[in-house]
């Protein structure tokens, strides 16, 4: 049963992500009539040979027949070769391993924050419900999904780096204190929206039969919302948390780009400034990849944090 | 339609920001009334000046007034927000309806796209659609169309599987109705006020993922004043200016907040729970 699931989301993702390479690819084919030349320029103006456009146009292939091409890419990507970037000079795998650690340091550390921020929040807001703390809380986390991350972002640096002094403005090297204001940047913002999907959860959960049990049983208020209520709140979170997952291994660009965080985001901006399609349809088919692979482990996690799943095996798919 | 007056009157919340976001659009409609300056003409003797009475957001690199730049920044941004609202919930609905009336192929074909469309983070395709077929407003709203349709294919599919299997569609297809006249009558005004509702809703989120766009570059193209491109000008001058990257920032702040809370008062006026019942 699980292995057929687990066939099933293989097949899924194999038609997926050639979907996806496919639409990048047509993009590409559309959006840029002189392809050789402006691989060779890059971002700048600079006069090209029409030898040195031959060349290129050769090497990449270029004149061959849209789906040769297509062909030729896929049968490589296949093989775990997802070309060459122009931009960098060199593979386009090797540039986006190298980007890998400033975008999983970001990614965990904004989670972290995320986590330490919008469980409480969310449990103090359903555990008070329309009362104070609950109208304060919904208040603050309304302005955190409609504040642009971007601009949060130069804010905080415009404050605590500029005005304090506290943190580094810019800087290449991943440490703690470079890391910190991109990922509390993030963490705002998704900790505006998590807060509220921690409320609902926690609500729905407070208002089951076991909780009045726990309550006749003269169990501390603090013990039910923690020992048991709690465990039942976060199940619903975990598709969630997947998304969240996903998207931060794919690169915040714009907050990579406020901070010049060197992560996969930047990188595929940079991808697109220098026209360099090779990088930019890696960057796209990795990152669906990821997104995809922790989408299907949150499903199959279902399983086994569900005690009810386990015993019935997978009702529906 | 008479649902919304009645909510005009009835429900404060609606009313008061229906006004707000009418205030919102009069400023952009009438933005040559409320500012002597104009946005896009440079000034270079009167640069980086700081806010004052003369000018109450300060100035740029250019001298350009910063507050009748936000003005007639809300032009470009409401415009392109509404256009993609607009075209998403055309795209979509359209599709997603056509998906459940039809079923079969059609509807296993429409639904892979939107798989595939949706196993991604939407703000990187759009990244990726927008940069290569070139940063302009329009490009920019198609690339966001593109990220965004799914939802509302899978959203209305839905519904439409749901409100086929009531008895009066199998009545009116004995009566001999056709197809058209089943969507059009009987399953389309089912659909509306929950689409409409998303749609509503969706208004300040997609605002945010185009003035992103914009910020990257992706978007409306200086020197023609949009509130991201303003912030991502802006931003080079964090430390000497700070004004240029805070108005702009502010101004789609309110708007988001505004159009954010008057899609929420709009869920309780249209709520379609009750019709159901």
């Amino acid at each position: 049963m699980r292995l057929r699931l687990l066939g099933k989301y293989v097949i899924q993702t194999v038609i997926t992500l050639t979907g996806i390479s496919f639409i990048m690819f047509a993009i590409t084919m559309l959006g840029t009539e002189d392809l050789a030349r402006q691989i060779i320029t890059g971002a700048e103006d600079a006069v090209v040979s029409q030898e040195q456009i031959d060349a290129v146009t050769r090497e990449l292939g270029l004149d061959q027949p849209f789906f040769v091409q297509f062909g030729h890419w896929m049968l490589n990507a296949v093989q775990g070769n997802l070309g060459f970037s122009y931009m960098a000079r060199k593979p386009v795998v090797d540039k986006i391993l190298e980007s890998l650690p400033a975008t999983l340091s970001l990614a965990a550390l904004s989670l972290f924050l995320m986590t330490l921020l919008s469980l409480p929040l969310g449990i103090l807001s359903a555990y008070h419900r329309n009362r104070l703390p609950d109208f304060l809380i919904r208040g603050v986390t309304f302005f955190g999904i409609s504040i642009p991350g971007f601009w949060l972002g130069l804010m905080l640096l415009w404050f605590f780096g500029l005005k304090l002094g506290l943190f580094p403005i810019v800087s290449s090297t991943i440490r703690w204190d470079t890391v910190f204001l991109p990922a509390l940047t993030l963490a705002i913002s998704m900790t505006a929206k998590y807060t509220r999907q921690v409320r609902s959860a926690v609500l729905e959960e407070l208002g089951q039969d076991y909780v009045m049990g726990a309550r006749a049983r003269g169990m501390s208020e603090l013990r039910i919302l923690l020992r048991e209520v709690l465990p039942n709140a976060l199940l619903p979170l975990v598709t969630l948390y997947g998304l969240s997952i996903g998207s931060l291994l794919g690169g915040a660009a714009v907050v990579e780009i406020v901070f010049g965080w060197q992560g996969l985001g930047l990188l595929a901006v940079k991808a697109i400034e220098y026209r360099d399609i090779r990088l930019l349809q890696g960057i796209v088919v990795w990152i669906a990849g990821m997104y995809m692979l922790i989408n299907m482990l949150v499903d199959l996690s279902y399983a086994l944090l569900d005690p009810r799943l386990r015993r019935k095996e997978v009702p529906h798919e | 339609m008479n649902e919304l007056i009645r909510g005009l009157r009835t429900n404060r919340q609606f009313a008061v920001f229906t006004v707000l976001a009418l205030l919102l659009l009069g400023a952009a409609v009438f933005a040559p009334l409320l500012t002597s300056y104009h946005p896009i003409d440079a000034d270079l003797k009167n640069a980086f000046l700081p806010p004052s009475a003369e000018h109450l957001f300060g100035t740029d690199k250019l001298g350009r007034d910063c507050f009748s730049r936000v003005l007639y920044g809300a032009r470009a941004s409401l415009a392109s927000v509404f256009l993609l609202v607009g075209l998403v919930f055309t795209v979509g609905t359209a599709l997603g309806v056509l998906s459940g009336y039809l079923g079969g192929r059609t509807d296993a074909v429409i639904m892979r796209l939107a798989d595939i469309f949706i196993s991604f983070p939407g703000v990187l395709l759009a990244i990726a659609i927008a940069g290569i077929i070139g940063g302009s407003m329009i490009n920019a709203v198609l690339a966001l169309t593109c990220a965004t349709w799914p939802k509302y294919a899978r959203l209305s599919r839905s519904l439409v599987l749901k409100v086929k299997q009531n008895e009066y569609i199998a009545a009116a297809r004995v009566n001999g109705g056709t197809p058209f006249h089943i969507l059009r009558r009987h399953i389309l005004p089912n659909l509306l006020p929950l689409l409409i509702i998303t749609a509503a809703a969706d208004i300040g989120a997609l605002m945010l993922e185009l003035s992103g766009l914009s910020f990257l570059g992706f978007g409306t193209q200086p020197p023609a004043p949009e509130w991201g491109a303003m912030i991502s000008e802006g931003r080079q001058h964090l430390q000497t200016a700070p004004w240029l990257m805070i108005f702009p920032g502010a101004a789609i702040f309110i708007s988001v907040v505004i159009f954010n809370l008057w899609g929420d008062a709009l869920r309780d006026v249209l709520d379609p729970r009750d019709e159901q019942a």
